[in-house]
């Protein structure tokens, strides 16, 4: 009779890499199905397009390096960081966006930095930074949620936007892009929530004048509500499975509720409120998913806290302050970089040992 | 003799190249790599003030007390890079305003105070000549290489604006190779500069190990073993 020893920490589920990566792809499902309700069938092609391409360069950086194909591609890592980099682009942006951010975020960003866990960039981000300073235009292109759209493309027009940019009918992403907005009969181009409130806001209006918007309904704009309610869903989901510690997201939303709330204080006509940055782009997807990444975090809860208090700072600084409308990916690799000095700071005491004196 | 030459241009060019081993002067290197053109402009002009100020720090190097030798050095550059300047201003001017604030810029440049250093101030006129002629050619290499991967990502076109630096007669030289609705702005903005610097110097050092496992490769003749236990 033998016996299986293992060494400390002694789990009694185990669970591999596989498994959670399945577990943070079914937490996305929320607000996976909201995205697709609110901007239509695009999302389905970003994320196929995506997953193929992220599997293909995965095999094939595993084989210039080396190594079996089939272990790398087992452990849905590649798949994780296709679907968050589809979901973060606009859903009618061309193929060959998705093809280029794909591309980079698992060739460049993790295997030239040595594959899965060594990455100290988070891939997804990274691709997604690439993609919104080479190609800004079709990054800010988002459809208006259905609700609004004068007309929500069917199925068959989101494959032909997505394959040759017009629909079988000719007519161009921009105007697929106009909306009624009631008050004026002219019909104009739809921007996101956070981009509408900075356009006006740097034009002069103030916040409750941008407010006026028709797609200002609820806490913080039709459908992105809706979206972010989701992920807030899928993330408590993960937490309830503990696949992340609430470490990560609770430093996060804090420390950027607090930003707000302070902005609205000071300046509450001219800084957007708590609503709109938590509930609107990419706030709730950005602290269960993105910064929970488990490689380009910071290591102990000491040090989460802090990466994640200085996620939710730098996401408030620069969307109040920088020249794009959320910052969701900068802050991210922002605080990427200051992983190494946080975990240096961070170092939990041995057991038994007193701190050192310093 | 030869052999001595030999090894300062393989240094300059390859092993010790000032771009990607010593990593000196990325400033400008950085800066101004957007174009072939533009790259080709300061690398030629870095190559003028390098082999310059070689040659006459190692012509005044015994005149020089050695305390107050870094401050000389750095007037000498300095002149150097006026003459340049003044010369780019009165023929190429439009590439003189397209480079800007990074011509003056050179005598800051370490790759050109650290040759004077290192081997100008310890060799003959015409060693240190050589050496700055080859250290000019390896930045100038480098830095037109990454100007040509830049342009070529970012525009699809290589020699673009070649009129600048060459005359009117340059114009045709530009070659649309790719043709873009969307370019890919990133290589022509500063990320894409240290992302494809990142990639030469990976390429050299790939390079290098190559050589270096086809050296291993070659059959090492067996040594004679010796016995150093229990001899009888």
């Amino acid at each position: 009779m033998s016996f299986y020893i293992a060494s400390s920490p002694h789990h009694h589920q185990r669970r591999t890499t596989a498994k959670l990566m399945q577990w943070v792809l079914i937490a996305m499902l929320p607000g996976f199905l909201a995205q697709l309700y609110f901007f239509g069938w695009g999302v389905i092609l970003q994320l196929l397009l995506a997953i193929a391409v992220a599997l293909a360069a995965e095999s094939l950086c595993l084989l210039a390096r080396d190594r079996a194909p089939s272990t790398g591609l087992q452990d849905n890592t590649a798949i994780v960081t296709a679907a968050l980099l589809a979901v973060s682009i606009p859903p009618l942006a061309p193929w060959w966006i998705i093809v280029i951010g794909t591309l980079f975020s698992i060739v460049v960003v993790k295997h030239l930095f040595g594959g899965v866990g060594h990455n100290i960039f988070n891939p997804a981000m990274a691709g997604y930074v690439v993609l919104l300073i080479s190609f800004p235009v079709q990054m800010t292109a988002w459809m208006p949620p259905t609700g609004l759209a004068t007309q929500a493309p069917s199925f068959i027009d989101s494959l032909y936007l997505f394959l040759f940019q017009f629909t079988s009918e000719g007519f161009s992403l921009e105007q697929m892009r106009r909306v009624d907005t009631g008050a004026m009969l002219d019909a104009v181009v739809m921007a996101t929530p956070l981009d509408h409130l900075k356009t006006q806001l740097s034009q002069g209006a103030t916040l409750s004048e941008a407010m006026q918007h028709p797609q200002f309904t609820g806490l913080a704009g039709m459908g992105w509500q809706w979206v972010n309610l989701g992920y807030l869903l899928g993330g408590l989901l993960l937490l309830q499975q503990r696949i992340i510690q609430w470490h990560i997201p609770v430093a996060l939303i804090a420390s950027l509720a607090f930003c707000a709330l302070l902005g609205s204080i000071l300046a509450p006509d001219y800084l957007p409120g708590l609503s709109i940055h938590l509930f609107s782009g990419a706030t709730m997807f950005a602290a269960f998913f993105i910064a929970t990444d488990p490689v380009s975090a910071a290591t102990s809860s000491k040090g989460k806290l802090i990466y994640a208090g200085l996620i939710g700072v730098l996401i408030y600084v620069i969307r109040s302050y920088g020249g794009y409308p959320d910052a969701v990916a900068f802050a991210v690799l922002l605080a990427n970089l200051c992983v190494p000095v946080i975990d240096q700071y961070t170092r939990p005491v041995t057991y038994g040992h007193r701190k050192e004196q310093g | 003799m030869n052999s001595e030459y030999r090894t300062l241009s393989k240094d300059g060019l390859w092993e010790n190249n000032p771009a990607l081993v010593q990593l000196l002067g990325l400033c400008p290197l950085l800066a101004v790599s957007g174009t072939v053109t533009n790259a080709l402009g300061l690398g030629i002009a870095t190559l003028l003030v390098l082999v310059g100020s070689n040659i006459t720090v190692s012509l005044v190097r015994n005149f020089v007390p050695n305390e107050i030798r870094i401050p000389v050095f750095v007037i000498v550059i300095a002149t150097f890079v006026t003459l340049v300047e003044l010369t780019m201003n009165a023929f190429t001017y439009g590439l003189y305003m397209a480079l800007g604030i990074f011509i003056p810029l050179i005598v800051t440049n370490c790759a050109i105070i650290g040759r004077a250093e290192a081997y100008a101030s310890k060799n003959n006129w015409y060693k240190a000549g050589f050496d700055g002629l080859m250290m000019g050619l390896g930045f100038a290499a480098v830095l037109v290489a990454l100007g040509a991967i830049r342009e070529l990502i970012g525009q699809g076109t290589l020699f673009d604006g070649a009129e600048l630096l060459l005359g009117e007669w340059a114009s045709s030289l530009r070659i649309q190779l790719i043709e873009f609705d969307y370019p890919l702005l990133l290589a022509i903005l500063p990320p894409g500069a240290f992302i494809g610097l990142g990639f030469l110097i990976a390429g050299k050092n790939w390079l290098d190990e190559k050589k270096r496992e086809k050296l291993a490769k070659a059959p090492v003749e067996k040594a004679q073993r010796a016995r150093v236990t229990h001899v009888s």
